[in-house]
């Protein structure tokens, strides 16, 4: 089981519930599926997850720009720490799965921060362009690459309006078992794929949370009765380049 | 009419031996350079989160590119039946396949994880440009080793013209596909443009024959069979043309993009801010790529005149290299608008020009991919009878020669 791909895992584990289903039992699943190079112990991925990636959700976050501020850092911080990258000293080759930004209207001299990740979108140009499908969306609308087939081309780089992913420059040492990386593949943002599958919210949600911001708002867009479908429903928001219509899951609210 | 076409392998010729072994020590640096950069990881080549493609590229992209190209004199002869191109359609099949096999070499060997890339070949992702880009690379292999063996195998006669106009057609599919891995990129203000799978066609028909012009020219010059000055003048002024093309389809995307108020800032950026890439674009592309070569290929009361060709052909390629490194490099140099009119920061370089100096591996790569094509064409010329044994004028094309008298 630790030894299949993500990808894998996920339509795996619709084949077993299938199979489970069919009364076939558990274990004749894994063997089927692609190719698979280099394998690692995962125990967090090795779990048999209760429960599956749901199809009928939508995850996505509301970020509020009003109310993140300047000088905060937290999210990215929390990301960093929760998911083992970390910026080293060099910008330009460090991977940034989170970044906060800055924008100035140049008129008005009016500021405004906040922060940019993958923006999790429902067409993702980089699924699109990646040519070994290492690039994927799961049913959920995550938006995550496979490791594991992942060769490293970096088109889905120059694909992404949002440059939000980041190329593996260097050699890796303390990785987290939960979010695995890996010399020469790209990577980015997994809206914390691991504690969605366990029903917590995403690291940075629950940092500006706790710092007492609350700019960050994490939910189920498709279902109607969520708080942030709710604050979508009744409030102005904005998808970043939203003439790209690529109907991103990251929504901003007073940008 | 003309005798059947005698062709001869070689094995020998003036500096022979030095030229295996400055192409083999090419191929060795860039082996040592892909060794090291893939122990170490890209944080040793020049290439970054904002510059994913780099040098690496700028050469594969032109090896690719110029392949297609030099595919020019077989399907001149072969599908436009012109004959005096035909007895050069042997020798012009191997180029691009060389071409075309040391470009996809830098390609894979720049890959973040070329130890997968038995997965690039397997899985396809079928709404990928690049997966159907991979299709595009075999089937032209295919077809064009196909189109070679029928050119030298006996009693295929009839085979021949089918298989040139499917080469014909597959190599037009092939760089359209190439210049589509950028033309589809939508969130690239540089790049996002139909004009580029045109403007790809133009390149790759004059860097193909710049290249042809260049390895036949020498083989001649090496092995004492001098290509004949009116064929070499009559290809000349054919990439002369080629090279008009790539001019008028840059003129067409640079200035469509000034009006389009989305692409005006990467566009002037490019062409007027002052950097490495405006040098580049002018200098590089417009004046040694475009304007020299036509000189040199149209001037008026000049006559015909072989090293003029030669001239030409080193210019016209320079400037293809220039052009594409202008087009991936400064591309990607020019940061992404995520925020029209805004002025935006980060720690992530948003909002600033990136800046890129490519690194010793990352040539040594690129050149190395240069010799692998090259080399091959060495060795296939060793191995099999790919050159006419008189490449004069009155052999190529007696009518013509006869007539010029
Ligand atoms: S933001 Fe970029 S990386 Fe994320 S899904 Fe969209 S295109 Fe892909
Ligand atoms: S770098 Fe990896 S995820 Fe990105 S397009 Fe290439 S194979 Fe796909």
């Amino acid at each position: 089981m630790s030894n299949i791909s993500l990808k894998d895992q996920y339509i795996n584990k619709t084949r077993r519930d299938f199979l489970k289903k069919a009364g076939a039992g558990v274990t004749t699943a894994m063997l089927a599926s692609g190719i698979t190079l280099m394998a690692y112990p995962d125990p967090a991925l090795a779990r048999e997850p209760n429960e599956g990636v749901d199809p009928t959700k939508r995850w996505g976050l509301l970020i509020d720009v009003n109310k993140c501020t300047e000088d905060c850092n937290e999210c990215v911080t929390a990301c960093s720490q929760e998911n083992g990258w970390k910026l080293d000293g060099n910008p330009a080759v460090d991977s940034q799965w989170i970044r906060k930004l800055k924008i100035k209207n140049p008129k008005t001299g009016f500021e405004q921060t906040f922060p940019v990740m993958c923006q999790h979108c429902a067409n993702p140009p980089c699924v699109d362009v990646c040519p070994t499908g290492a690039s994927f969306k799961r049913a959920d609308g995550i938006v995550l690459v496979d490791k594991h087939i992942c060769i490293g081309c970096r088109y889905c780089m120059m694909a992404c309006p949002y440059k939000a992913r980041s190329f593996v420059h260097e050699p890796l040492e303390d990785q987290k078992s939960h979010a695995p990386r890996g010399k020469g593949t790209v990577e980015s943002c997994t809206l914390c794929v691991h504690r969605v599958d366990r029903g917590d919210q995403p690291a940075c949600v629950d940092r500006c949370a706790t710092k007492g911001h609350g700019a960050l708002m994490f939910g189920d867009l498709n279902d109607p009765k969520s708080e942030i479908a709710k604050t979508l429903a009744t409030y102005a928001t904005k998808q970043i380049r939203a003439d790209l219509g690529l109907d991103t899951g990251v929504r901003y609210q007073n940008l | 009419m003309a005798l059947p076409i005698a062709y001869s392998s070689i094995n020998s010729g003036k500096g022979f031996y030095a030229t295996l072994a400055l192409l083999a020590g090419f191929i060795a640096a860039g082996a040592a350079a892909f060794l090291y950069v893939e122990h170490h990881g890209h944080v040793v080549t020049g290439m970054t989160n904002q510059i994913v493609w780099g040098l690496p590229h700028v050469f594969a992209i032109f090896l690719i590119v110029a392949a297609s190209g030099a595919l020019n004199v077989a399907s001149i002869g072969s599908v436009f039946n012109k004959k005096a191109y035909k007895p050069l359609s042997r020798i012009s099949g191997v180029l691009a396949l060389a071409l075309l096999a040391g470009g996809l070499a830098v390609l894979l060997l720049d890959l973040g994880r070329p130890d997968r890339m038995i997965v690039a070949i397997t899985t396809y992702n079928f709404k990928s440009i690049f997966a159907w880009n991979i299709i595009l690379y075999s089937g032209f292999m295919a077809i064009v080793g196909a189109y070679v063996y029928m050119q030298m195998a006996k009693g295929m006669e009839k085979y021949k013209r089918p298989l040139g106009i499917l080469a014909f057609i597959w190599r037009l599919a092939l760089t359209t596909g190439t210049g589509s891995i950028f033309g589809w990129l939508v969130a690239r203000q540089g790049y996002d443009a139909a004009i580029m799978a045109p403007l790809f066609i133009a390149m790759s028909l004059s860097f193909g024959m710049a290249a042809f012009i260049l390895v036949v020219k020498y083989t001649g010059k090496a092995t004492g069979n001098l290509l004949g000055s009116k064929m070499t003048w009559r290809m000349g002024r054919l990439m002369g043309i080629m090279a008009a093309a790539v001019l008028y389809f840059t003129t067409v995307r640079n200035l469509g993009n000034l009006y389009a108020a989305e692409h005006a800032g990467v566009e002037e950026f490019i062409l007027f801010s002052g950097n490495i890439f405006t040098k580049l674009f002018w200098f590089g592309q417009i004046l040694i790529g475009g304007v020299l070569p036509l000189v040199l290929l149209f001037a008026p009361n000049k006559g015909e005149s072989s090293s003029r060709v030669t001239l030409a052909s080193v210019l016209i390629i320079i400037g293809g290299f220039a052009q594409l490194y202008v087009i991936i490099v400064g591309g990607q140099a020019y940061p992404l608008v995520m925020f029209p009119g805004m002025e935006v920061s980060s720690s992530f370089q948003d909002g600033v020009v990136a800046s890129y100096m490519p690194s010793i591996y990352e040539a040594a790569l690129g050149l190395g991919g240069v010799a692998i094509s090259l080399l091959i064409v060495v060795f296939a010329m060793m191995a099999f009878k790919l050159l006419p044994r008189d490449m004069s004028d009155a052999a190529l094309d007696p009518h013509h020669a006869v007539k010029a008298k």
